[in-house]
């Protein structure tokens, strides 16, 4: 089992062992003083840190989250991390975004699509540590593809591939093979596991660039 | 690019950090080729003073900006919707009944009258009426006027359902969804209503005959227009109306919780249609 980054640490909340981050609650998580629980029920990221792998995260990184929905994850990012940038196509969520960055200072959130990497490329930072991707549209190996141009040459991409995205008649197995090869022509992949113990039909991949 | 200098691509390129409004606008209309070390030209160029100050002002400036993008998109709400199509469906029934009048009227007076919207326009496109049928090509001017009103209405609707509720209208298509919107008294309502519910609105009459006891039940209300029932057999149109009915009932309530547009739907849909048309194509053995 790989380290935990510094700034996320196991704490026990009503007699459960949890994942927890310091910071202001989100989305009606528990809490324990300034420390808050990581659902990784509701996110992948949370979930691939539970099943151990090996992330890279130190802490105190610079990250490009494309697909931050309502803020779940991308809240307890900026609260382990350095400056976060969080990349939200829809209006809905992305107001909830909003409210999750409010007491995070170091959180920019940006209503932008993230298959476009053109229309925020002004805004976020060249050569960042992390993105991490949770996108729910068709041809995330190529989301991932298009925004390798951020990331530091020693940075991670962190990446939930969610199956019925891509195509839900599909055996969810064939779809990930695709997606690794796929995303091989950018990208040397370090780890995949499967995260159905929290989400069905994800794939947790953790690669760097070439 | 090489004659200008890379800051000039930033976001904050020609604004103050005293002026949030024109930052946030770089922030929503701005584009770049690359990304680039935004925090060190920033404070190179002489926008910020250090990487501490450059954060805050980016904050600022993406805050406010997304802030502003959300209302806008959130502006165009459901109850417009349901307004514009209502009116959409007033002016296209008037239009008609009034262009039936008018084909009354016109055979009195012209053995060769035709009849409908399209008989109104060609009455009111003639360039000199006879004396005497100035009233008739008057009234046929007002005929094609409120159809044009009605045509506007629905590229109104078809423009704006899809910011309203993405997924509703991309599995009904943005009229059909605009009138189960309209139906069900906005976004909320209809995310509220069991998909059995929505299998039958529009269909009302049928329903409180059934439910009075000598009729029976109905099998879909307004969405025997979409494709997935009106495109199956008969006999299999009870089974497409409620699976259709049923992944509309969830595509609502995602827009209505989520707002986030979720493709497999429409892959769940398909599917689960051709498979129910499968039934009748092959013979008709149709088991799951």
């Amino acid at each position: 089992m790989s380290d935990l980054p510094d700034g996320v640490e196991r704490r026990t909340f009503d007699g459960t062992d949890r994942l927890a981050t310091r910071g202001d609650p989100v989305y009606g998580e528990p809490t324990d003083g300034e420390w808050r629980a990581w659902n990784p029920n509701r996110s992948k990221l949370g979930a691939m840190l539970e099943l151990g792998m090996d992330t890279g995260l130190e802490g105190g990184e610079t990250v490009l989250y494309l697909g931050a929905a309502s803020g779940t994850t991308v809240s307890h990012v900026a609260d382990f991390a350095g400056p976060t940038y969080a990349v939200e196509f829809a209006a809905r969520p992305a107001r909830d975004l909003l409210e999750a960055a409010d007491s995070r200072p170091r959180l920019f959130p940006l209503l932008k699509d993230a298959r476009k990497p053109a229309t925020y490329a002004h805004v976020v930072e060249s050569d960042v540590d992390v993105v991490i991707q949770d996108v729910a549209t068709r041809g995330q190996a190529r989301v991932a593809l298009e925004n390798a141009q951020f990331l530091a040459d020693d940075g991670r991409l962190l990446l939930a591939v969610k199956a019925r995205s891509e195509d839900v008649t599909r055996e969810p197995s064939a779809i990930f093979d695709e997606v690794r090869d796929e995303l091989a022509d950018g990208y040397e992949i370090l780890e995949t596991r499967r995260l159905d113990d929290y989400h069905t039909d994800h794939l947790g991949i953790v690669a760097r660039p070439r | 690019m090489t004659d200008s200098t890379p800051a000039d691509d930033g976001w904050f390129a020609g604004a103050d950090s005293d002026e949030p409004e024109t930052a946030a606008t770089a922030v929503r209309d701005g584009t770049a080729d690359e990304p680039r070390d935004w925090p060190a030209l920033a404070v190179e160029s002489g926008f910020a003073d250090d990487r501490d100050d450059y954060y805050d002002a980016l904050r600022a400036a993406t805050t406010a900006a997304t802030a502003a993008a959300v209302t806008e998109r959130e502006g165009a709400d459901d109850r417009q919707l349901v307004h514009a199509v209502r009116a959409m469906d007033d002016c296209t029934r008037t239009a008609n009944e009034l262009a039936e009048r008018l084909a009354e009227w016109a055979g009195t007076v012209d053995p060769d009258a035709g009849t409908g919207v399209d008989y109104a326009r060609e009455l009111a496109a003639r360039d000199e009426p006879p004396a005497g049928q100035k009233p008739l090509v008057s009234l046929a001017e007002r005929v094609v006027s409120l159809a044009e009103e009605a045509d506007d209405l629905r590229e109104y609707v078809e423009r704006q359902t899809p910011t309203v509720a993405p997924n509703l209208a991309a599995l009904a298509g943005p009229v059909l969804a605009a009138r189960l919107l309209s139906l069900a008294g906005g976004l909320e309502e209809l995310a509220k209503k069991p998909s059995g519910t929505v299998q039958v609105l529009g269909a009302e009459d049928a329903l409180f005959a059934h439910l009075r006891g000598h009729a029976p039940s109905p099998k879909h209300g307004i969405i025997y227009t979409h494709d997935a029932v009106r495109g199956t057999h008969p006999d299999e149109r009870g089974s497409a109306a409620r699976a259709l009915a049923g992944k509309l009932a969830i595509a609502a309530r995602v827009d209505h919780y989520s707002g986030e547009r979720k493709p497999e739907l429409d892959a769940e849909l398909e599917d689960r249609i051709e498979t129910i048309q499968a039934r009748t194509d092959d013979g008709g053995d149709g088991d799951e």
